[in-house]
């Protein structure tokens, strides 16, 4: 947050004659930058620490403030103003522009002149700040005096993503100072010296980060490019539109480089309050996913066959398709109940669209977003601690992070997770503020990045940590709970009684993009749009009124796994289900089930999915780049994007919902939705506005008991030779379908293996199988010094089909057995 | 103004085994160390200052004045760090001295330890000089026998460990903050200052850097007195110094003479230039500094005389260049070393060392006309002084110089479409060449 400085930080200066107030430490590039004077550099970036490297920003100091000068031209990136300061750039002194110019003539002898086919061309600085601030013809390379310039075999790739042309480089070392200072992955580094100096990295340590596609943004030149975008395209070929990452629930900011409807490269946004000027390396490369083959193009619908009996989809007009889907819904509906499961992946406008497609159109609270593991406690929980929950009404930002002396994460492994919070929490710890205390079963290398204290937590067991913590926190404390802590009992209501007892802050982090939106839009059983409780008759009522309909459901609905239950069941009869993949769901067979056994099923995707085969309706939906749309992030910060393509093929599954409720409504079933448009639904859902009656409190009673259940009688009394319990969550870069279609990015993940305890590697060898009830998995055996004992910990979604489809549930036991004839 | 020489530092050179302890203290070595410790740190910083004992490793900055920068109320620990990365083309007078008597070296490693109160020191000697990082190890290991180093030296109740580290080859180490960073096992490039080494330097902690000549100074200042010490030299350059004479005079060497005398003197006391040849060029200290001519004779060989003449004492290394010396050649020389030797972190010295090398070697070749001496003159003139250290300020100082003094002979270059210059006439076995 800025804050107007107070007067007496205020220094003031005066650059090329005009007097400007600054605050003090204030660099004088950045000093001049507030009256209006661009002094070139390379090597200066506002994120990274001054270094004075190219010396491209020299200025004429003839007073320092002291009433002395400067003898020679001074570096304005790495010094700080002073009060009474003169300073001359070149706009004003010949010595400083002669200096400049003089810079960027060396910078020009040994940089290639292969403008015309490199990428940077366009968007260069070095090419810009030549015209600007370089003289026009070269005096080393003449016909006079011809030159020899330096020249590298080209180009070497520093990881599967990042390719470095070495002779275009001009070492200003804004990518190892990003590694280094940032990302904290240092496997970049200057090495060799002189003219000869170039960027590298050790034989056997490509550069393999999450963050590394920032480096090929920052680069100055054209040094550094990504294999996704080299050689494709020329920055004024492309249209860029503003952006929201829809890949972790950060909010992070982006923006989208496109070329005749075809999205070409992303880059990072600049919001200084969310991600600043960072992005991580899926929500800068993973967008192919979008422009799959197996998108949906078109709605389709199920052929009955003459003999009555299911036939095959077939591609159908939008008015058939709805006229189809609310027929089928409607003796759905007759026949138990419609249940609606969202996914975690939609804007907060068709969030909305859904959650009062379900009450008025469906007449059912049956409606849950969480296509994950999910708890009645976490059900309680977000509608006690986290809906309407924002920035405006003092909830826990990314500011905080910086500014708290203690972030408790715990059930979230934020690299892996929510980069924009691994790097927020990086900065501050470096910049020593904030000591981050990890509940989490063993020191991740993100957590090793962070300088964690590990409180080493087997799953499950995270309740009694978080209770363990309580002494040490206070105000100016944060706790983030992650979504993961749904699966241990008692987890959620610790950290809450941990907030209220410490005085400590709390925020809840999902992993996706739409989940907080979700919330915040009534796509729950117990909650309406704007955090009205179901429950409560007055904010069924508000809502009811706002909608024009008579009345709302009245009955608590059933969560994600009771809609599957019931539809396995026979209880209800229909589906609607966007974007879930039953892989993710906490227990993917009967969620296949589930879809199989619904009478009726409407699937709304992107691209062809095994839901999508068994439907009797399928919508194609808009991908983010081709609709409106709001996230809401973790902090509960909105964050809106416009439309990046043009495609009258492909529109928001609010206007597909509208157009079913209609059908619905002349089938005498529901009111319409009264919405067709992006803009429409947000202004609907910025009236009804947020609910201003008392906040649902999270009881306690069953929860703690459930606590005390748990954690005592699971994993340690079972067979302690073979029985672990699994620990698990997704990686960042794992076989996510959103990550499909870029087999660069999918080359920079990390390899997955179980990681074991020293005695269970030394137990069961280098590769080990993992048994649970619901199959095996064989990986190679890593040892994690630190983890909790009795815990085995696989990535969720990096091999076969995942943890839950093919081992077992979190925090459930499973059997370690060495892999006998297996090689790795 | 005095004329004759005054052997302090090379005063054992030439005793039987000069560089051994014995002989040392025999010679009342390491009784210093009991003139110090009986004085406060603080008198023992007021001496040096008293002394006017100036920086001998090329800058001059005055010695106690930058030990009174010691923070003393921070808390962490204090290093003194000797900068013997004597790697200047021209320059050899540390190594010399650390060869010819170690044990000074270590005596004021100990006394100046004691006046910053710092309980460890390094000394950080240029790679290549396997033979001198020997000899110095030897010397500290036999101190530390002697009970000069260690716990409690001699009843005082200091104590002071000392580190000899082993460059790794790299001129821009002797630059004192890449030299820092080469001691902390880093890429030897220089740190961006403020914060200067006297507040966060070694390991970000309150650190002294001073060459090799100006510690092993210390001891007989502490000894003799500072007015002893300021009794020679200059009005503002006192003491004695190593004066480093190469090239082309007749007995080359080592000269110890107060700061102040002439190149004239110091001729005569070498046997004057190769015989039969005249002098034609001269370093004042080493390659970085301007080159001088025969009508530079005459300047008192001090930091104002020096300066005032338009080159820099720097670390003395007189090269005495004939008339058979081609200078473009020389200077081009010069150039490749420091294009070798840039770092790399700055572009000035980056590409600047990179084209002044191409420029040079086009006009020995006798290519291009008198329009690029000034375009060299014009290049330098966008490195000096903008480069990140004083590395690309040293790459342009013989070019410029050279210019200035030898602008016909780059020109007869040209005209005469190559160098004039016949180099066998400058070698060391001129006029003794056997045909086969």
């Amino acid at each position: 947050m800025t804050t107007t400085p107070e007067k007496s930080d205020l220094v003031t200066v005066t650059i090329d004659g005009v007097q400007v107030s600054v605050p003090k430490d204030t660099l004088v590039i950045r000093a001049a930058e507030q009256i209006g004077v661009q002094i070139p550099r390379f090597c200066d970036h506002p994120l990274l620490a001054p270094v004075g490297a190219c010396r491209q920003c020299l200025v004429d100091v003839p007073d320092a403030g002291n009433g002395r000068g400067f003898p020679k031209p001074q570096a304005s990136c790495t010094l700080p103003v002073a009060e009474g300061m003169v300073v001359s750039t070149q706009q004003t002194s010949p010595v400083a522009d002669k200096a400049q110019q003089g810079v960027m003539e060396l910078l020009l002898i040994n940089h290639p002149l292969d403008c015309p086919i490199c990428d940077k061309g366009g968007e260069c600085p070095l090419q810009n700040q030549a015209m600007s601030n370089g003289r026009g013809e070269s005096r080393f390379s003449d016909e006079r005096n011809r030159g020899v310039k330096r020249t590298f075999p080209k180009p070497i790739n520093l990881s599967p993503t990042v390719l470095l042309d070495r002779e275009r480089c001009i070492v200003c070392q804004r990518c190892t100072r990003f590694a280094e200072e940032i990302a904290g992955d240092p496997f970049i580094s200057l090495i060799e010296r002189g003219a000869q100096q170039q960027i590298g990295i050790a034989e056997d340590a490509p550069f393999l980060s999450y963050f590394s596609g920032n480096v090929i943004q920052i680069c100055p030149v054209g040094a550094l490019t990504s294999e996704q975008y080299r050689f494709r395209s020329r920055p004024f070929d492309l249209v860029s539109t503003p952006g929201i990452a829809e890949h972790d629930a950060c909010g992070s900011a982006i923006r989208i480089d496109h070329r005749r409807g075809k999205v070409l490269r992303r880059q990072a946004g600049n919001d200084p309050a969310v991600n600043e000027e960072w992005i991580t390396d899926k929500d800068r490369f993973a967008f192919a996913y979008a422009q799959a083959d197996d998108r949906l193009g078109y709605p389709q619908v199920r052929d009955t066959l003459p003999d009555g009996g299911r036939g095959g989809l077939r591609p159908a007009s939008w008015p058939e398709a709805f006229t189809v889907a609310a027929r089928g819904l409607a003796a759905a509906k007759a026949a138990g109940g419609v249940g609606v499961l969202t996914g975690g992946r939609l804007g907060v406008e068709d969030a909305y669209a859904y959650a009062k497609f379900a009450r008025v159109a469906l007449g059912t609270n049956d409606i849950d977003f969480r296509a994950r593991p999910l708890s009645d406690e976490e059900t309680a929980f977000l509608a006690a601690h986290v809906v309407l929950t924002g920035p405006a009404g003092g909830a826990v930002t990314y500011g905080d992070l910086e500014a708290a002396t203690k972030v408790v994460l715990v059930g979230l492994e934020p690299e892996d997770e929510a980069g924009a919070i691994f790097l927020r929490l990086r900065k501050s710890v470096l910049a020593g503020g904030t000591e981050v205390l990890a509940v989490a079963p063993y020191t991740t290398r993100g957590l090793d990045k962070l300088s964690a204290r590990l409180v080493p937590t087997a799953p499950g067991d995270e309740a009694a940590a978080l209770a363990a913590l309580a002494g040490e926190l206070d105000a100016s404390c944060v706790v983030l709970a992650g979504e993961r802590l749904a699966t241990s009992p008692g987890a959620l209501t610790a950290a809450a009684r941990l907030a209220a007892d410490s005085g400590a802050r709390l925020a809840w982090v999902p992993r996706r993009a739409g989940d907080r939106g979700a919330l915040e839009a009534g796509c729950l059983p117990t909650l309406l749009p704007g955090g009205r409780p179901v429950a409560d008759a007055g904010a069924r009522v508000d809502v009811a009124t706002a909608w024009g309909t008579p009345a709302l459901p009245e009955a608590g609905g059933r969560d994600a796994d009771g809609i599957v239950a019931a539809l396995a069941a026979g209880e209800l009869g229909g589906l609607v289900v966007a974007g879930v993949d039953p892989d993710d769901t906490a227990d993917p067979v009967a969620t296949r089930a589930a879809v199989a056994a619904a009478g009726f099923v409407v699937a709304f995707d992107l691209r062809r999915t095994e839901v999508t085969d068994a439907a009797d309706v399928v919508f194609p939906v808009a991908p983010t780049t081709d609709k409106a749309g709001s996230f809401v992030n973790w902090e509960g910060r909105v964050r809106t994007w416009e439309a990046a393509l043009h495609n009258p093929a492909s529109l928001p599954e609010l206007r597909a919902l509208s157009g079913i409720a209609d059908e619905l409504a002349h089938l005498g079933e529901g009111s319409p939705l009264g919405f067709r448009t992006v803009a429409e639904a947000r202004a609907e859902l910025e009236q009804l506005g947020p609910w201003d009656g008392p906040r649902v409190e999270l009881g306690s009673a069953a929860v703690e008991s459930s606590a005390a259940t748990d954690g005592s009688d699971d994993s340690t009394g079972a067979n302690p030779n073979s029985t672990r319990r699994l620990a698990t969550w997704k990686q960042l870069l794992d076989n996510g379908s959103m990550q499909d279609g870029d087999k660069y990015l999918k080359a920079t993940a990390r390899t997955p293996v179980a990681l074991v305890t020293r005695a269970d590697y030394e137990a069961h060898g280098p590769t080990v199988t993992l048994t649970g009830d619901r199959g095996s998995m064989t990986l190679p055996a890593e040892i994690a010094d630190d983890l909790a004992e009795g815990v085995v910990w696989v990535p969720a979604r990096s091999v076969g089909n995942g943890v839950l489809a093919d081992l077992a549930s979190p925090g459930t036991p499973v059997t370690i057995t060495g892999a006998e004839g297996v090689h790795g | 103004m005095a004329d004759t020489l005054t052997p302090v530092l090379t005063d054992t050179w030439d005793a039987e085994q000069g560089w051994k302890l014995a002989t040392y203290e025999a010679r009342g070595g390491y009784a210093a160390l009991d003139a110090a410790f009986a004085m406060s740190p603080d008198d023992v910083i007021t001496a040096v200052k008293d002394s006017g004992l100036r920086g001998r490793g090329g800058a001059g900055f005055p010695t106690g004045m930058k030990w009174s920068f010691i923070p003393q109320d921070n808390p962490k620990p204090k290093y003194l760090v000797v900068n013997a990365d004597e790697s200047e083309p021209g320059t050899c007078k540390d190594i010399p001295l650390m060869m010819g008597n170690p044990h000074v070296l270590v005596e004021g490693v100990i006394v100046s330890s004691y006046a910053i109160r710092a309980n460890k020191a390094f000394i950080y000697i240029r790679g290549e000089v396997v033979h001198v990082i020997r000899r110095v190890q030897a010397a500290v290991a036999d101190a530390y026998a002697a009970g000069h180093l260690g716990k409690d030296i001699h009843g005082s109740g200091y104590d002071l460990d000392v580190v000899v580290h082993a460059g790794a080859g790299a001129y821009i180490c002797g630059e004192e903050t890449a030299l820092l960073e080469g001691l902390e096992g880093r890429r030897g490039q220089p740190r961006l200052r403020p914060p200067f080494p006297a507040v966060a330097g070694l390991y970000a902690s309150p650190t002294v850097i001073n060459n090799v000549e100006s510690i092993a100074s210390v001891p007989a200042i502490v000894k003799n007195g500072a007015g002893w010490f300021a009794s020679m030299g200059t009005e503002k350059s006192k003491g004695h110094g190593i004066f480093s004479l190469s090239g082309h005079v007749t007995k080359p060497g080592q000269y110890e003479a107060p700061l102040g005398i002439t190149l004239r003197e110091l001729l005569d006391l070498a046997g004057g230039v190769r015989k039969g040849h005249q002098l034609k060029f001269w370093t004042p200290g080493g390659s970085s500094t301007p080159l001088f001519t025969d009508a530079h004779l005459d300047v008192p060989l001090d930091f104002e005389g020096v300066a005032g003449a338009g080159s820099m004492l720097g670390t003395r290394a007189l090269q005495i260049f004939d008339e058979t010396v081609c200078v473009v050649r020389a200077v081009l020389r010069w150039s490749e070393f420091y294009k070798h030797e840039s770092c790399g972190k700055c572009t000035p010295c980056r590409e600047g060392t990179w084209w002044l090398v191409q420029a040079l070697a086009r006009l020995e070749n006798g290519q291009g006309s008198e329009e690029d001496l000034d375009q060299l003159v014009d290049q330098c003139d966008n490195i000096l002084g903008r480069a990140f250290c004083a590395l690309g300020d040293g790459a342009t100082s013989p070019v410029t110089s050279s210019i200035e003094y030898f602008r016909d002979e780059y020109l007869a270059h040209l005209s005469h479409g190559g160098c004039p210059f016949d180099p066998a006439r400058s070698t060391a076995w001129a006029g003794q060449e056997v045909t086969a």
